[in-house]
């Protein structure tokens, strides 16, 4: 390669090369479609920040970042990846010990760990490590694993789970415990297993209920079942983000024209409600609009997870494919009231850098896994 | 190389279907199958999103819309401009202004006392503020907004806006007041305005104006401010606003502005008022002048007064008490609600009785010893003058005011039939004033007493009527009692030749939008059924008091023509009333009646004074009616009383008589 890059190539050689090499393991249709959903997160954000441009360009920025993450990660191979996970695994374990032992308390939730330079969220990085350990862990068995391989691979999901449940931050633990069951799950666990799961579930409801949740957690399940009891209280962000998606209608209230949005009626609307605000706005066309965005992003990505080279690769692209569809279900879910109140951002739409660096970096192993996928073949 | 090996293995597992290829096959294969139900449930979510999308945005629409719609919308009432009162010559009485107040709306506040402590740094609030801000608290309902301070000057609304954002829960409002001028004098009439408490509440639905009283935070409370309220109130416009969250109003959507309240012209002349309330000096008691053509109420006293300004806002409790525990009862409505005995000024009228009924005939006299004795008792009635007044027809009995005679009419009627003719002129009936709170007084007859006297507390002997209660009522003592308002309003009957009108104290009521005025009309409420020679001679008697009889002196060198008569009311009723020694005596004494009309021969006012234990009415109440007559009938230009008048010169005889 070095060879052929002279000082003898032209200008417009050098300009197509760098092209090459920047596209090389781009996924148009991925991106594009990533973008897409930014751009829309962009607008209506516009909106819900009552036509502050500042917020809009400082989430331009986090773009720019986030593609930045992206291409990086798209260049590093699976391999490379599969290397890292344990390592990786293992620092965000002992991270997560460093929150419980000497985190920063926020908002009543020791969440944060203060680095001196930067305060940093170890169970972001959980949410891409344990996918990826348990991706290499079954690799590094293939093609003779036990239920015991199950079992260990549940413990691997459980240790995180519990100590991000107790910072408490439950919308995070059934994320990663979601994402480490999507890996199990097309690992093959038996549906046996699974049934058994879902009848233990069901059973342990009760005791869940009881012992596991706290007061407001609870709260925010009673309030969904019932958003009347209290509409002033715990029930009134899911009554006012109904009222604005309902009185949007079919075609909306038309951009900056959502009374709900610029009333201030509707709480969080830069962040994990900002769909309620494109719900008023846009309506019923808009949201279609935007489901279909997601269908074509997450079918992309199953496409490119089916064709996957590596049972590492495959798992891992599989679970960050079934989490991105996760974290949109349950955002538009809860916005729309068809789910209890959880903070999940809506992917590439909510404000906030990190959630849009993290959703791209996952963007990044999709296309790394798509760009790697011709390698058995040459 | 791993991966060179992987495909050719893979690549084996086609041609040679060994296990271990089979087995990476059969891997994919199961993957993908995985995927493919993962994808599928995927997909159902999504459309259960979708379906949830068209139920809240399609079926449920209208709903949220309106939800929507009722969160974004705020309908703000706007009180309406309260009616103007002025008096006959358009001198306004009361009025509204706008001024800011400082108001909290408890229910948005943690720490009211702290609050209060705070904005006591910005804003001079008294502890009378305090006090009467603690007392709106109990009234209230803690989601409204109440005033802490009224009247703020502008620096303080500068200071406030300023300091604004650390005081959640407190605002700046321009709010409506009202304002009466002159105060004590007149304050009977006009009434006051307060803040509506629940019973307002229970008459405004009652009225089913419920929702036109949605921005009005006063009602009037007494006075012509009551009985006009409908009038004076207005309509409430409405104005559409757009509130945020925080119920801050955005911007406003539409406005239907508020019609202003009525404005009334009182028949009152508020001069005249003055200088009627003026003649009364320190002493207590009533007047009521009525224009006899009309009804007019010209002037209504109520001595002593109170400010009406100090109910506005609500009275403090030192103010409050000293109004209520004063043993003037400033409070008291005399003309409407004080009853007391006619005394002799009942006499002309039972004259006009015993004329129309032909028991007497004017030229009919009885010989007066200076007393009078039913036959069979030894009990004499007595005359005031020792010795009697020798022969006295009727035109003497009203002029001298001679017991006697009334003692030996009483004697000869039948009390009921007196009852009847005295309640033709309105006596012990309601006059219909336009202002509540009226009396009836008391016109005994012998059904009234079985009345007045049944149940198990009293005996047979109670109840019957004795000739006994005949001749005290005769003379106007007795059970007799009767408001000043129904005096002057028998007066005016009189000086109108027996024709009544209902006397009002609205003259117009003007819309404020058209300028249309809608008049009062006078009402004639009856005529009295009695020959017009019959009247011109109890006329002409009501003249010769005022000329030689029991007045005369004060009239003496008047400037106009009247008629009048003095009356002298026992005070009877003070048992068990503990007042200081020195104060009892005054207390005891008689009250002073005078009741008059003016010019004689063509009466545009007629009037009844009442001074409470003023004593002769002669001395006490006749001066003051000929103030107000002079100044009704000539004015402030009238020459002062040194100025002499031909023939106005006349020997009072007798004045010492009652």
């Amino acid at each position: 390669m070095k060879a052929i890059a002279t000082s003898r190539m032209s200008a417009g050689e050098i300009a197509s090369r760098v092209w090459e090499v920047l596209t090389r393991n781009l996924d148009p249709f991925l991106f594009t479609c990533a973008l897409a959903l930014t751009g829309v997160g962009l607008v209506t954000l516009f909106s819900a920040a009552d036509q502050n441009i500042a917020r809009v360009t400082s989430q331009a920025g986090s773009l720019c970042l986030a593609i930045v993450a992206m291409w990086l990660v798209s260049n590093v191979p699976p391999q490379a990846l599969a290397r890292a996970a344990a390592p990786l695994y293992v620092a965000a374990i002992l991270l997560l010990v460093g929150v419980a032992l000497f985190g920063v308390v926020v908002n009543g939730s020791r969440r944060w760990l203060n680095l001196g330079v930067a305060r940093i969220q170890p169970s972001e990085l959980m949410k891409i490590a344990l996918p990826m350990m348990l991706a290499w862990y079954f690799q590094k068995f293939e093609g003779r694993i036990r239920w015991h391989d199950f079992v260990i691979a549940t413990i691997l999901i459980v240790i995180p789970v519990y100590l991000i449940k107790r910072q408490p931050d439950l919308g995070t633990a059934l994320l990663i415990a979601a994402s480490g069951f999507y890996v199990l799950f097309l690992a093959g666990l038996s549906w046996k297993v699974i049934g058994g799961l879902c009848a233990a579930a069901a059973a342990a409801g009760p005791f869940i209920w009881t012992s596991l949740l706290h007061d407001y957690q609870r709260e925010r399940v009673l309030t969904f079942i019932d958003p009347g009891r209290d509409p002033l209280g715990a029930g009134y962000h899911s009554s006012q983000a109904s009222i604005a998606i309902g009185s949007g209608g079919v075609i909306g209230k038309g951009w900056l024209n959502g009374t709900q949005t610029h009333l201030d009626f509707l709480p969080e609307r830069h962040t994990d409600f900002i769909f309620a605000v494109f719900g008023e706005e846009f309506g019923l066309i808009g949201n279609a609009l935007l489901l279909l965005l997601y269908v074509l992003l997450i079918g992309r990505a199953m496409v490119i997870t089916a064709n996957a080279s590596t049972l590492f690769a495959r798992l891992l692209s599989g679970a960050v494919t079934l989490l991105l569809f996760t974290k949109a279900f349950v955002n538009m879910g809860m916005v729309s009231g068809v789910l209890p109140v959880v903070g999940v951002p809506l992917p590439f739409v909510s404000y906030g850098g990190t959630t849009l660096v993290s959703m791209f970096i996952g963007l990044g192993v999709l296309m790394s896994v798509q760009a790697n996928r011709k390698l058995v073949r040459t | 190389m791993r991966r060179l090996f992987a495909s050719r293995r893979r690549d084996a597992g086609t041609h040679f279907s060994g296990p271990e290829m089979r087995n990476a096959e059969r891997e994919v294969f199961h993957f993908r199958r995985r995927l493919v139900i993962a994808a599928t449930l995927a997909l159902f979510a999504f459309a259960g999103l979708f379906a949830r999308f068209v139920y809240l945005q399609v079926v449920q629409h209208e709903h949220y819309r309106t939800l929507a719609e009722s969160n974004r919308v705020a309908i703000i009432p706007i009180a309406p401009n309260r009616g103007v009162i002025t008096d006959r010559n358009g001198i306004v009485l009361a009025q509204s202004y706008s001024a800011y107040t400082l108001e909290l709306t408890p229910s948005k506040i943690a720490d009211l006392e702290a609050t209060i402590d705070e904005l006591a740094t910005i804003v001079d609030i008294q502890p009378r503020d305090r006090r009467r801000f603690r007392k709106l608290l109990d009234e209230s309902k803690n989601f409204e907004s109440m005033p802490l301070r009224t009247r703020l000057t502008d620096e303080e609304v500068a200071r406030f806006a300023v300091a604004r954002y650390r005081f959640p829960g407190v605002e700046i409002k321009a709010r409506l007041f009202r304002q009466y001028p002159y105060g004590e004098i007149a304050s009977h009439v006009i009434g006051y305005i307060g803040r509506i408490n629940d019973r307002d509440l229970q008459r405004i639905a009652d009225w089913d104006e419920t929702a036109n009283y949605k921005g009005s935070d006063y009602i009037g409370k007494v006075g012509v401010e009551l009985s006009y309220e409908r009038e004076l109130h207005g309509t409430t416009g409405v104005e559409e606003v757009e509130v945020d969250a925080g119920g801050r109003a955005v911007r406003t959507l539409s406005r239907t502005p508020p019609v202003s309240g009525d404005n009334l012209r009182l028949s009152l002349d508020i001069k005249l008022q003055e200088v009627a309330e003026a003649a009364f000096g320190d002493r207590r008691g009533a007047l009521v002048a009525i224009d006899p053509t009309t009804g007019d109420i010209l002037a209504f006293v109520s001595r002593p007064g109170y400010d009406p300004n100090l109910f506005v806002e609500g009275i403090d409790s030192a103010n409050w008490d000293a109004l209520n525990n004063s043993p003037d009862k400033p409070l008291l409505n005399r003309p409407l609600r004080g009853a007391y005995p006619p005394g002799s000024t009942i006499k002309p009228f039972l004259a006009l009785g015993a004329l129309a009924s032909g028991r007497r005939t004017p030229r009919q006299a009885i010989s007066d010893p200076g007393y009078f004795q039913l036959p069979g008792s030894s009990y004499r009635f007595r005359d005031d003058k020792p010795g009697g007044h020798g022969s006295v027809d009727m035109y003497r009995s009203i002029v001298v005011s001679c017991d006697t005679y009334y003692y030996v009419l009483a004697s000869e009627t039948d009390i009921d039939d007196t009852a009847r003719f005295l309640g033709e002129l309105g006596f012990g009936r309601k006059t219909d004033v336009d202002i509540e709170g009226e009396l009836t007084g008391t016109l005994p007859s012998r059904a009234w007493k079985r009345a007045r006297f049944a149940g198990e507390k009293y005996r047979e002997e109670h109840r019957k009527w004795y000739l006994g209660d005949s001749i005290s009522a005769g003379i106007g003592q007795g059970y007799n009692s009767f408001t000043p308002m129904q005096l002057a309003h028998a007066m005016a009957t009189i000086a109108n030749d027996g024709v009544a009108f209902r006397p009002h104290l609205v003259k117009e009521i003007v819309d404020v939008a058209t300028g249309e005025a809608r008049r009062v009309a006078p009402t004639p409420t009856g005529r009295l059924d009695v020959k017009p020679e019959h009247i011109a001679f109890i006329k002409n008697a009501f003249v010769g008091v005022n000329k030689e009889g029991t007045s005369a002196r004060a009239f003496a060198d008047a400037k106009f023509t009247s008629g009048g008569k003095t009356g002298t009311a026992q005070v009877f009723s003070l048992k068990g009333e503990k007042y200081l020694a020195h104060k009892v005596d005054e207390r005891l004494r008689d009250h002073a009646w005078f009741i008059a009309y003016a010019p004689a021969d063509k009466p545009s006012i007629a009037l009844a004074v009442l001074v409470e234990n003023g004593g002769f009415g002669a001395q006490a109440a006749a001066p003051i009616a000929r103030k107000v007559l002079e100044y009704h009938l000539l004015g402030r230009t009238a020459p002062g009383p040194a100025a002499t008048m031909p023939g106005a010169a006349h020997d009072a005889d007798d004045d010492e008589s009652d």
